[in-house]
């Protein structure tokens, strides 16, 4: 048996369930842990033992008294800096948000609480979930724990490195281009961006309003498909969140939907500027589907080569007028030296912002700026209805849709800082997904001669959830990639 | 498209009141004509008749039907959040002479 702390929810519930472990020992072996891996890997930004500690014999006491919640009840969860846990501090990993306490729960945060799950730290992120490689946090570097000298992806870099070290038994990350799905593909881990409006955004800090989504990461399948059924549900506090028609049980779906299946296969996606090795895997990958029965298909997204810009033009103008509400005012970062009320704007924002911020809000602001807006957002919004119906016309044909989740495997840390847009390519295969609003999963496909992990992206259909989690879980049982853990 | 794209870096700080330093207006300014430069690429793209996306689904507005607005935090909560405040009050710089 692996260590307690780089177990599974199905594997750790159970023993929890028949009473061999309590959710104090389990969640004391996680702390433990982190105490010793934390100096190299560095994904916290903030940890407190004893409040851990305080819900997990909370669990046990209602497990006592027979009122335990279901498979969640006393896992401790990792939760990246930007969803607000009452009481908690909240960065984004920024200057901005240096002093910030939450003064409520995010709805995925009260939904998680009821189910029992214990809520351990804060994990690192790029500032304000801008960027692919965590190096834009403000206060940490994480490291990739299959090679420290790598980045872990990003944003919810701290959220995928904390989990492939065994510094949680689960995460919550954030996705706006790719941000579960690249980190979950560079730690090899799970990671999963549900359909646009299956999770509420209530107390996620707002980057690009229409592409935000929470999600979860773990270590297979079968998590991820446990902790998203916590997490989903229409909320009066988000008026974009949706109600599923007809909720399925995910995990036990996994056991009757088995396939096969007819699985597309983007031709766009395989063809420039994939790394040979990972071009191979996801090969490898598509070859294991076909033998046990799915049916391959060719399919064309002749829009997906867009995605880069739209998502670049829509994302920063969106951002732009989020991040206005940090003005220095009301919370956050306030300049010592501004005298009047728009040098307290300008200075405020000047000092608490980073450099990839400054560089999204400068973006956003000219492509909604006069003269502009017609060549530039609007141009990007309806190339976005293009992008999104190459998606619907592949569903006609097709399950599901199968892919790289990274070009490349994880790159040196200060490898691509001082070029954004060789960053921003990084997100080619994940952001046309968010622009289109389906769900997709990032799973573990494999390493590369230098043992740097892989990830296979399943894309689906809009709330086709359970399929997606099937396709993916059948992958999952024929190989052991999930099973290797990095050295630490 | 024959003009290089550029952007006035000055004017658009200015409207998104961001105070940059000289060093930071030339980086940010060289590294964001090169972006722009790969956002040509959708001006060759047939959008005539293509309705704009602005949600990857259908959303409508939504009315309040009377219910209660949800949790309420009172002003000593939401004044101590601020940088600077007095008597439950957000203190800023003078605004009006």
């Amino acid at each position: 048996m692996p260590e307690l702390y780089h177990q599974t929810i199905a594997e750790l519930s159970a023993a929890l369930e028949a009473g061999s472990l309590s959710s104090v020992a389990l969640t004391e072996a996680v702390i433990a842990r982190t105490d010793s891996v934390e100096p190299k890997v560095q994904a916290f930004l903030h940890r407190d033992a004893e409040d851990a500690l305080e819900q997990a014999r909370a669990s046990d006491e209602r497990r006592a008294a027979g009122k335990t919640r279901g498979p969640l009840d006393g896992i401790p969860v990792g939760i990246k800096d930007i969803l607000a846990v009452e009481g908690q501090p909240l960065r984004c990993a920024s200057k901005m948000l240096d002093n910030f306490v939450s003064p409520y729960d995010a709805t995925v945060i009260a939904k998680l609480k009821a189910a029992g799950a214990v809520l351990w730290g804060r994990l690192n992120m790029d500032e304000f979930a801008m960027g692919s490689s965590t190096e834009n946090s403000a206060y940490a570097a994480t490291a990739n724990p299959w090679d420290l000298e790598r980045i872990p992806g990003g944003s919810s870099g701290g959220s995928a490195a904390a989990l492939a070290a065994g510094e949680a038994i689960a995460t919550i990350g954030t996705d706006t281009g790719g941000s579960i799905r690249q980190p979950a593909a560079l730690c090899g881990v799970v990671g999963m961006k549900p359909t646009y409006g299956l999770v509420s955004r209530y107390g996620l800090v707002a980057f690009a309003s229409s592409l935000d989504q929470a999600g979860p990461m773990s270590r297979t399948v079968e998590d991820a498909a446990i902790l998203l059924q916590a997490m989903l549900g229409k909320d009066p506090l988000d008026s974009t969140s949706i109600a599923m028609p007809e909720v399925p049980d995910f995990r036990a779906e996994l056991k009757t939907r088995k396939g096969p299946w007819r699985l597309g296969v983007p031709r766009e996606f395989l063809a420039e500027g994939i790394d040979p090795e990972v071009k191979a895997n996801i090969e490898a990958a598509i070859d294991w589907y076909r033998q046990q029965g799915s049916e391959i298909v060719d399919i064309s997204l002749p829009h997906a080569h867009l995605s880069v810009p739209v998502y670049y033009i829509v994302a920063t103008a969106e951002a732009s007028s989020n991040l206005a509400r940090f003005d220095g005012v009301r919370y956050g970062h306030r300049s010592a030296v501004a005298d009047d009320a728009i040098s307290l704007f300008t200075k405020s924002r000047g000092e608490g912002f980073g450099d990839e911020v400054k560089r999204r809000i400068i973006l956003g602001t000219y492509v909604l700026s006069s003269g502009y807006y017609d060549a530039y957002y609007l141009r990007a919004q309806k190339v976005r209805t293009l992008i999104r119906r190459d998606f619907e016309t592949a569903f006609e044909q097709v399950d599901a849709i199968l892919s790289p989740t990274s070009p490349t495997p994880a790159f040196k840390r200060g490898e691509r800082s001082d070029d954004p847009l060789a960053m921003y390519l990084s997100d080619i295969y994940t952001i046309a997904v968010n622009l289109a609003g389906l769900p997709a999963l990032s799973l573990p496909s494999g390493f590369t001669s230098d043992g740097l992990p892989i990830g296979l992206q399943v894309i689906g259909k809009a709330f086709g959830e359970a399929d997606l989690f099937a396709v993916a879980h059948a992958f999952e049982q024929g190989h052991d990639f999930h099973l290797a853990a990095a050295k630490l | 498209m024959t003009d290089q794209a550029h952007l006035d870096i000055d004017y658009v700080a200015r409207l998104a009141r961001l105070d940059l330093t000289a060093a930071e207006k030339e980086k940010l300014g060289t590294q964001l004509d090169a972006i722009l430069e790969h956002f040509e690429a959708l001006k060759a793209v047939d959008v005539s008749g293509v309705e704009p996306t602005a949600h990857a689904h259908a959303v409508e507005n939504v009315w309040r039907e009377g219910d209660s607005a949800g949790p309420v935090y009172g002003p000593e909560i939401l004044a101590a959040m601020a940088p600077e405040s007095r008597d439950n009050q957000v203190v800023v710089p003078k605004v009006v002479e």
